[in-house]
């Protein structure tokens, strides 16, 4: 979507009011757009406001006793648990909505997390897209998933993978007819869902190694993942 | 909003309610009980409202609630004021159940009907005085503008949907909200006036 349309995106997101593709086109906007920030935080006390011009019966008093039995139970600022990675594919879409919209960026950036969120949400969603692409093919291996768009674009989901040591980054490898170009860093996790930065062609082959903290032009490891996007081994 | 009702017992009777999460973020489950106490009832109103239903209503406020402990840590109070914040919590977590449950419906908001509630006489007025205030306010923007903020906010349409069932544009729909939400703003706006913010043409 064009940024112009974007901008005019800000009064209906403050209401709730986009459906959930535009709310997440719309949260890619507003972690690069500023003004959209500015915007919305004005419009979004605005509407707001709206909430106190409804009649406020008196909830049931179990509902405060509920609240406060789930809060003893559930320590403040622990994000919910991932789901296992018991399908590859659904995890990833799960993780990337809830990024979006379950746990409401808005309220990240009323909350100014946005920043820190704004790397790992335009990664989720380039996987996201990538995913739900309705070309695209999935070549599995051992310990995860290569998604292949038609177009060349593609992810590497990986489950249950470890942190590289102390100074050190996973860093991801296209070679296609030629030398490994450098294609994404990333760290380990119960479910990596990391976007390529280099298309992958129909005999390419995608690989890992671990590298010094920063990356490398050219690999210094030997792979631990090497995968043929034709799916041959 | 001005500040929260004054019924506020004990300790934190002087604490403004950004002071209140500042200690919710700390774990604390009595401040955590304090916010509750002080936007429960707006919280549930709201969700009622776009709900219909008393079960999914506190359903959204619980989550809200909830998610509002869980991120406590990360509010800033020179981004949103603190009853923004939880209110969008909930609010979102209503319209994310009442289209799940398609249960929206369109009648406009019925701003006559008063609904006796047990509690105490400060809260009563100062809901009162919030509730009158804001509708005033809408009372006065233009009828297509006050309709597209009700559809939205308590119908939980999305603009989408709206143009389709108003027959209009989704550009029009779009500027009615945003129109609609400025004036708002300027007519809701403090007296003593501290309101910088103009929607503006954008500029880089």
């Amino acid at each position: 979507m064009e940024a112009d349309a974007l901008h005019d995106l800000t009064a209906a997101y403050s209401l709730d009011a986009l459906d959930f593709d535009e709310a997440r086109d719309y949260e890619v906007h507003l972690a690069r757009c500023e003004r959209c920030r500015a915007d919305l935080a004005a419009l979004s006390e605005v509407a707001s406001a709206l909430a106190f011009a409804v009649p406020a019966p008196a909830p049931p008093p179990e509902l405060r006793t509920r609240i406060l039995e789930h809060a003893a139970g559930q320590r403040a600022n622990v994000v919910p648990l991932r789901p296992r990675w018991a399908k590859p594919v659904a995890a990833v879409a799960a993780i990337a909505a809830c990024a979006a919209i379950g746990l409401g960026i808005w309220a990240a950036l009323l909350s100014g997390r946005l920043d820190k969120r704004e790397a790992a949400l335009s990664r989720q969603d380039r996987v996201a897209r990538i995913v739900a692409s309705p070309d695209s093919r999935r070549v599995p291996f051992a310990r995860g998933t290569l998604v292949v768009t038609r177009t060349g674009e593609a992810a590497l989901l990986l489950r249950n993978l470890e942190q590289p040591g102390s100074g050190r980054t996973y860093e991801a490898w296209v070679a296609d007819g030629g030398a490994p170009k450098p294609a994404g860093l990333f760290k380990g996790g119960d479910v990596v869902a990391v976007p390529l930065d280099q298309p992958v062609g129909a005999a390419a082959t995608v690989m890992v190694t671990e590298e010094k903290a920063g990356g490398t032009d050219a690999p210094t490891q030997k792979p631990f993942v090497i995968v043929r996007s034709n799916g041959q081994s | 909003m001005s500040e929260t009702p004054r019924r506020v017992p004990r300790s934190f009777a002087h604490l403004s309610d950004e002071a209140v999460v500042a200690l919710v973020a700390r774990s604390d489950q009595s401040a955590l009980a304090e916010l509750y106490d002080r936007f429960g009832r707006v919280a549930y109103g709201v969700a009622l409202r776009i709900l219909r239903d008393e079960r999914l209503a506190e359903d959204a406020v619980q989550e809200g609630f909830l998610a509002a402990w869980r991120d406590a840590d990360r509010f800033m109070p020179e981004r949103a004021k603190a009853s923004t914040w939880l209110l969008t919590f909930v609010h979102r977590r209503a319209v994310d159940l009442v289209r799940r449950e398609n249960r929206r419906r369109v009648d406009t908001l019925p701003v006559e009907m008063e609904i006796p509630s047990p509690g105490s006489a400060a809260d009563d007025a100062w809901l009162r005085y919030e509730r009158e205030r804001v509708q005033a306010a809408l009372k006065q923007l233009p009828d297509q503008q006050r309709e597209a903020l009700e559809l939205a906010y308590y119908g939980g349409f999305s603009q989408s949907e709206l143009a389709e069932r108003l027959g209009e544009p989704v550009g029009t729909i779009k500027s009615r909200m945003f129109a609609g939400l400025a004036r708002l703003r300027e007519l809701l706006a403090d007296p003593t006036g501290e309101t910088a913010w103009k929607p503006t043409p954008y500029t880089t």
